[in-house]
């Protein structure tokens, strides 16, 4: 029965001849199948003699090892030391106090070592002053694990002897001297009081030395400031928790205004205690830190900043002023005014200006006022730059006039603006030796490249205020073959003790005065304060009386109203650059840091940039555009940035909410290039429009072609009106209402009567009351998002580093993150009532819609997240394989060697906070980060698993601290004391806001904060009711 | 006929043999017990002529003296063998007895030695009287024991010679399973001889008639039921030893590796009685036991240059023993002659014998201090090992069991005293395990 009919498949096939036909009968497929294009390179292809056959048995050949070397288990060695030292036990961790001091971040801190290796940075809660670490502090043990750290002294390129740098460098001075020429020292800003001494040592051995010093990012004109009203080059300090009104203009002390560290006592205030909590408004340009945590923000460019503060003060003093403010500006000022008149002696005034005026000014108004907050006796050393010597060095290299310069801790090939001209001065330099942990740009053209040991493998002491000193000390034997500055300095003067002798000969005789000093080196802090108050008090009175001097006073009022008038003279006309340091990056020496590049930056949330921010008005007159592309990520327009005819050419956008009309910022500290890996090598040097060490200038901004992709965390930035994920109430409404009207609790149908959401639950309660039950409570008033838990958190969990394309897809691996909202209204409450007066489908959707864009001037908000360690875990139920489950103590467990990797657990969060190892991110070249290289793998720690590709990760509420501090108890037969529990990220919370604790333990802060009116948790209604819960915030916009 | 004669005579020929083989062993052994007895003999004789009890005196030389010093090399203080004929017997007691008043006092003699050893001070022995010195001083005069032959010959016939205990029962052995051996052949010959006899007297066999009957595989191959039972059973087996087989994989239990130095817990650990956290000191503090350094090792071994006789077995002579003590020396760089340190140091590259994997946390202090759990309980007859080696499973299951199953001591324990009451009455008992402490919980040993 078969057929035997035929099927044509077109008419041409009854042609015969057709040749069309023909091939089409011999081939398979009409075109030839782009074998290549899938295959890749042909001519590769073609050049391989790897045949088919030879592939084939390789593949079989490889098989078949590796199945035979997995029957066997790889034979491990351990190696005992010969001898071991005393101190370290192997499993337990050792802490040193010590300071870093590098320049630009002045911290005292703890540095925790595994057997012997410095693995993470604490805070030293013990000190009085100078404790409290920043993000980069926190990473900056990861730069001493640096794959690219200078091993030796070099010089030409070629690694050479100490010996051979040491007579290079004493004939290049004697010939100097011989010469005529100036011997320089242009060093960092040490505040050391050993270095002082080492110094004046070297100018007694050699003629003509000069030492000048030199911030990368000045504080020149607040020094200069401070040296005319108060007679020594110093900046006053501030003690924010004593403020109740707080005017800042220009100034981020959240950030790294005047060497930074203002936060933890600006928090302590924040909190509303007895109904009361401090007001702080912030006149500024960029969104910073500060701006973001203030009461009232008053966006302004630079110019009208200075205008403002000269009105503030004309208003302040009952002065008039002639300077023309925006009517809205102005009230804006004069409240302000009023406000620090009314809390007179409570009140505190700082500016960020670069201008020794506009310093002036705000000294002068704290020390009228007799502002409590303000510290003028006991000023803070830790920024010593001075421009003009700078500035006149260059000169004078040119001129030829040094014979030798000796640099340490700086960089000015890359951070002057006009690097060009030291440069050519570096050239007319007979020999130039540069002190560096890295290759810099400097290094590169110094005759002499020393390499020098890293903070953890030094020795120094710093002086950070008047009376209060740190003392930093090798926490490790020094990796490569270095050698500290004062080493060499102590070589060079002829004296032939070590450093560390010769510091604690400084300490002994000028500021212990016989206290110990093996307990100064065991606090790493010492201050004499307590001891000789009066003594200090005497000393200062001449200087003080300068400026307070009988007959000066007609002068100096004519002074102030002159520096008034060239204040309010200031014309802002075009665009104004106001450049500033990003809390990640810092003035850019930490920039081969993969944990600070991937830190997001606190406001714009982009990681691995930087870019120009500009409002978005200015935006669509330039036609600048940011935009989500469909894989989520952010792209932005290019731009040219000229200031002064140095033009930076396609500098990337963001479009900032709160930026100023007519001002863009641009952070400093990108752009480097020498002594740094290829992933690193991001962003614009900044340094190149810092004309005059003056973080303000005339800038012209062109749109470029072309789109730039950012590696932007968050890509949604309003909260459009979920008032229940921040919940945020003004004092007044705080201090008069009921808590559950500003703290509103879900509620949900029962049986058809509205409950608390609370109360309503589909699981039994797992009893929990019996030994600890652990809980975290984050306080929204007193984080100011710093992010110093974030890095903390990095290096305590090795967390991996996955870079920028990763990130841009949203597979940063961050445990914990601090969220930022904008309001779409000018504040959250106003996007509460806006969604709350919607109406219909059709409302909904267009008002939504214009939710999604911040306000000109939104408020802001941050709220860190990690894992809520719920005790009814929508994770827990989903997972296949249980490899995610609850401890009885409230830590939601996550078994790494059981995930299968499904990201169930992930799909199912209603926090986000699961993050997936997409790839094997340690050892593999493809994330050449620092889990890439042994140096780098120093930096883990030990008792948390490095994960592997394929399996979930979280936020563990860092139980191998819990578990470790329950050990230590147990094993000492104890009871476990309130506080003895930390995470790293309430460890390294220097402002308070995030505290854990045991809530079994009635007694302790977090088991008061849990019963706090201010308690909340995030997404309460979901009711999966987390140990980790939140503070409201209250915002103090109380006007006079 | 013939033939069985003769295999009858080689049997005897190979009887006898082996008799003389075991005469043989045992006049070896006699002639061993008897050397040793002239040699003790002729060192007693030669200690009682010089005055004073050599025995008395090295039990005296042990206790009081040993630690500083030996015979024949030099330690803290000097080599003491034939201290007697060097030294004057008076100022010799005085000496002992208070060594610093003589060196005050200038005599020349003492300030010569104290120039020598100092800053080593030589215990005050006021308690000794001059008889127990004269003990020890007649000790000290036996004439060094030189490597005796008999040990030569054990060393040299070591193949042979060694083999006097070890050896013997294998060649019993041997020769019984020959013997069996040569019986059942006998057997078979004779039954052959019987029925060739047999064929020749005419006798019939009653030969059992060969049934045509189906091979019994065949009968198997074809009853389906059998075959499937069969079947299911050998697959069954099949995975049982499948299962067994995974399961085991990763398991080191058992792993023995050869160590760079011969370290035997035997001696040290059972022998001499150290305690396990004398040398791994961090097993009390930290989650590591810790392999010692070898500076603790020196502790002792700067004095303990050598093994007793009796420490030796049959399978590790004294001299093996001696020599890795030799390349302990190496290691830390000790010269035994000069008694000081070379500097020159080559750290020990053990091999690991425990390895848990990355993602177990285990603590050594959290079982060892606080539960005072035995080392023993995980690492079995530690100090019965010649050879370390793994014990336990070091599985998951085996973790867990213990958890489950032992109870956590809590007594006198302040950190437990509130979590004990409020457990023990929720699980209503007075012992609680480790499980019912939240000892089972993922999070407890994975992070």
């Amino acid at each position: 029965m078969a057929s035997n009919k035929k099927y044509w498949k077109s008419v041409d096939e009854l042609d015969e001849n057709n040749p069309v036909v023909k091939t089409l009968k011999q081939n398979e497929f009409v075109e030839e199948i782009p074998v290549d294009e899938f295959l890749g390179d042909k001519e590769s292809l073609d050049s391989s003699s790897t045949t088919r056959r030879d592939f084939l048995k390789y593949v079989g050949f490889s098989t078949a090892a590796a199945s035979l070397a997995a029957c066997e288990g790889p034979v491990k060695k351990s190696i005992p030391y010969v001898v071991q030292p005393d101190r370290i036990v192997p499993g337990v961790a050792n802490y040193y106090a010590t300071s870093i001091a590098n320049g630009f971040d002045f911290a005292s801190v703890l540095i925790k070592t595994r057997e012997g290796r410095p693995i993470k940075v604490e805070n030293n809660t013990d000190v009085v002053y100078g404790g409290g670490a920043n993000a980069r502090v926190h990473a900056s043990v990861l730069d001493l694990y640096d794959s690219l750290r200078l091993q030796g002294p070099k010089s030409e390129g070629e690694y050479i002897s100490w010996d051979a740098l040491d007579a290079g460098v004493v004939s290049g001075m004697t010939a100097a001297n011989a010469a005529g020429k100036q011997v320089v020292l242009l060093t960092q800003t040490f505040a050391s009081p050993s270095v002082k001494r080492l110094i004046a040592a070297l100018k007694e051995k050699y003629a003509n030395v000069k030492h000048v010093i030199y911030d990368a990012v000045s504080e020149d004109a607040a020094l200069e400031a401070f040296r005319t009203e108060f007679g020594s080059r110093a900046l006053a300090d501030y003690d924010f928790s004593k403020a109740e009104v707080i005017v800042s203009f220009g100034a981020d002390f959240l950030g790294d205004w005047q060497g930074g560290g203002f936060d933890s006592g600006y928090a302590k205030g924040r909190i509303p205690e007895n109904g009361k909590m401090s007001r702080h408004i912030q006149f500024e340009s960029n969104m910073s830190l500060s701006g973001a945590n203030a009461d009232k923000r008053v966006p302004l460019t630079p110019s009208m900043q200075r205008k403002a503060l000269a009105k503030f003060y004309g208003y302040l003093t009952g002065t008039s002023v002639s300077a023309e403010l925006p009517e809205n500006i102005d009230t804006a000022v004069k409240n302000a005014a009023a406000q620090v008149k009314m809390a007179g002696s409570k009140a505190v005034v700082v500016t960020g200006i670069d201008d020794v005026n506009a310093q002036r000014i705000a000294l002068k108004i704290n020390k009228n006022l007799n502002s409590e907050a303000f510290d003028a006796d006991r000023p803070r050393y830790i920024r010593q730059g001075n421009a003009d010597e700078v500035s006149q060095l260059v000169k004078d290299m040119n001129a030829g006039e040094v014979g030798a310069l000796i640099m340490s801790g700086v960089n000015p090939a890359y951070t002057l603006a006009d690097s060009a001209a030291f440069n050519e001065g570096l050239k007319k330099v007979a020999v130039s030796v540069a002190f560096t942990t890295k290759e810099h740009e400097t290094a590169l053209n110094a005759t002499y490249i020393a390499a020098a040991p890293h903070y953890l493998e030094s020795w120094g002491d710093v002086e950070f205020k008047k009376g209060y000193y740190g003392l930093t000390q090798p926490t490790i034997r020094p990796l490569f073959n270095t050698r500290q500055l004062q080493d060499c300095l102590l070589k060079w003067v002829g004296d032939n003790r070590s450093y560390p002798d010769y510091l604690k000969e400084t300490w002994q005789e000028n500021i212990l005065k016989g206290a110990s000093w093996n307990q100064a080196l065991h606090d790493g802090v010492y201050d004499n304060v307590s001891s000789s108050e009066e003594e200090v008090m005497a000393e200062d009175q001449p200087a003080v009386q300068v400026g307070e001097g009988e007959g000066e006073v007609v002068s100096a009022v004519a002074g102030v109203s002159s520096m008034l008038t060239a204040l309010a003279k200031e014309q802002g006309e075009g665009m104004e650059l106001v450049l500033y340091t990003k809390t990640g990056m810092g003035d850019g020496q930490q920039a081969n840091n993969p944990w600070l590049q991937e830190f997001p930056d606190p406001i714009t949330r982009v990681s691995w940039d930087n870019y120009i921010t500009v409002s978005k008005a200015d935006a669509e007159a330039m036609g600048l555009e940011n935009w989500n592309v469909a894989n989520g990520g952010l792209n932005g327009s290019y731009a040219n940035v000229t200031v002064n005819g140095v033009t930076l050419e396609n500098v990337p956008v963001i479009i900032q909410p709160g930026q100023a009309k007519g001002s863009v910022g641009m952070a400093l500290g990108y752009g480097r290039n020498a002594g740094m890996k290829s992933d690193m090598k991001v962003g614009h040097n900044a340094y190149r429009l810092y004309n005059n060490f003056n973080s303000v200038q005339k800038v012209t901004v062109e749109k470029a072609a072309g789109e730039h992709e950012f590696a932007c965390v968050q890509l949604h930035n309003t909260l459009m009106g979920r008032g229940d994920i921040i919940k945020e109430t003004t004092l007044e409404i705080f201090n008069s209402k009921d808590s559950r009207v500003w703290n509103h609790v879900p509620q949900v149908s029962l049986n058809h009567e509205e409950v608390d959401a609370v109360t309503v639950d589909m699981w039994d309660e797992f009893d929990r009351s019996v030994g600890h039950h652990f809980n975290m409570s984050i306080d929204l008033n007193a984080c100011t998002g710093c992010g110093a838990c974030v890095i903390a958190c990095h290096a305590e969990n090795n967390v991996p580093v996955v870079g920028k394309a990763e990130v841009r897809k949203s597979r940063d691996m961050h445990w914990l993150r601090i969220d930022r909202y904008y309001s779409s209204d000018e504040t959250f409450e106003g996007d509460n009532e806006t969604k709350e007066g919607m109406s219909g489908l059709g409302d909904s959707l267009s008002t939504f819609g214009e939710m999604e864009s911040a306000a000109a001037n939104p408020q802001v908000a941050f709220q860190p997240v990690m894992c809520q360690h719920c005790n009814h875990a929508p994770c827990e139920t989903v997972c296949p394989v249980a490899a995610t489950s609850h401890g009885r103590q409230g830590q939601n467990h996550m078994a790494y060697n059981r995930c299968v990797g499904t990201r169930y657990c992930a799909n199912n969060c209603p926090y986000k906070v699961r993050r997936f190892n997409w790839f094997l991110y340690n050892n593999n070249d493809e994330f050449d980060f620092h889990m890439n290289d042994d140096l780098g793998k120093m930096v883990l720690n030990p008792d948390v698993t490095v994960r592997s590709r394929g399996v979930m990760e979280k936020c563990s509420l860092c139980i191998q601290r819990t578990q470790k501090t329950i050990l230590d108890a147990k094993r000492e037969g104890r009871t476990i004391k309130d506080g003895e529990f930390q995470t790293a990220c309430s460890a390294a919370c220097s402002s308070g806001a995030i505290v854990f604790g045991d809530i079994n333990d009635k007694e302790s802060k977090v088991a008061k904060l849990k019963e706090d009116d201010r308690m909340y948790h995030l997404l309460e209604h979901v009711g999966t009711k987390p140990n980790v819960f939140y503070q409201v915030k209250v915002r103090n916009t109380q006007e006079a | 006929m013939k033939k069985v004669t003769r295999r009858n005579s080689e049997f005897r020929i190979f009887g006898i043999g082996l008799a003389l083989l075991f005469l043989f062993t045992s006049s070896l052994n006699a002639q061993d017990a008897e050397a040793a007895a002239e040699d003790a003999a002729g060192q007693d004789a030669a200690a009682a002529a010089a005055g004073g009890d050599p025995a008395a005196g090295k039990d005296l030389f042990n206790t009081y003296c040993a630690a500083c010093h030996n015979l024949d090399r030099p330690m803290t203080g000097p080599a003491l063998r034939g201290v007697g004929d060097k030294y004057e017997r008076e100022w010799l007691y005085e000496w002992i007895k208070n060594s610093q008043a003589m060196i005050k006092s200038g005599d020349p003699q003492a300030v010569a030695i104290w120039e020598e050893y100092k800053p080593a001070v030589m215990t005050a022995f006021p308690q000794l009287s001059n008889d127990d010195i004269d003990n020890i001083i007649a000790y000290t005069m036996q004439p060094k024991q030189e490597p005796k032959v008999a040990d030569a010959a054990t060393a040299e016939g070591a193949p042979a010679g060694g083999g006097q205990s070890g050896i013997g029962n294998e060649v019993i052995l041997a020769a019984l399973a020959l013997v069996f051996g040569l019986l059942v052949v006998m057997l078979f010959l004779v039954n052959k001889t019987l029925r060739r006899i047999a064929e020749a007297n005419g006798v019939e066999f009653a030969v059992a008639e060969k049934e045509k009957r189906m091979p019994i595989w065949k009968a198997f191959a074809q009853n389906q039921f059998l075959v499937i039972v069969t079947t299911i059973f050998l697959l069954l087996g099949g995975a049982y030893f499948a299962y067994g087989y995974l399961m085991q994989i990763g398991v080191d239990q058992g792993y023995m590796p050869v160590q760079p130095i011969h370290y035997s817990h035997r001696i040290h650990a059972g022998e001499n009685q150290i305690e396990c956290k004398y040398c791994h000191s961090s097993a009390r503090v930290s989650k590591h036991s810790g392999i010692p350094s070898l500076n603790v090792c020196m502790n002792c071994h700067k004095s303990i240059v050598e093994v007793s006789p009796e420490t030796a077995t049959a399978e590790y002579s004294k001299e093996f023993y001696d020599g890795e003590i030799q390349k302990l020396y190496k290691a830390v760089g000790w010269d035994v002659q000069n008694q000081e340190y070379t500097g020159e140091t080559q750290p020990v590259k053990w091999v690991r014998i425990h390895n848990l994997p990355d993602f177990a946390y285990f603590n050594h202090s959290q079982h060892v201090s606080v539960a005072g759990i035995a080392c023993q309980k995980c690492h079995g007859p530690v100090e019965e090992m010649e050879v370390m080696y793994q014990h336990s499973p070091l599985t998951m299951g085996w973790c867990i069991n213990c958890h489950r199953e032992t109870n956590v001591k809590m007594e006198g324990n302040e950190y437990y005293e509130k979590i004990h009451e409020e457990l023990s009455k929720k699980y209503g008992v007075e012992e609680l395990t480790a499980a019912q402490m939240g000892g089972l919980e993922c999070g407890k040993c994975h992070y």
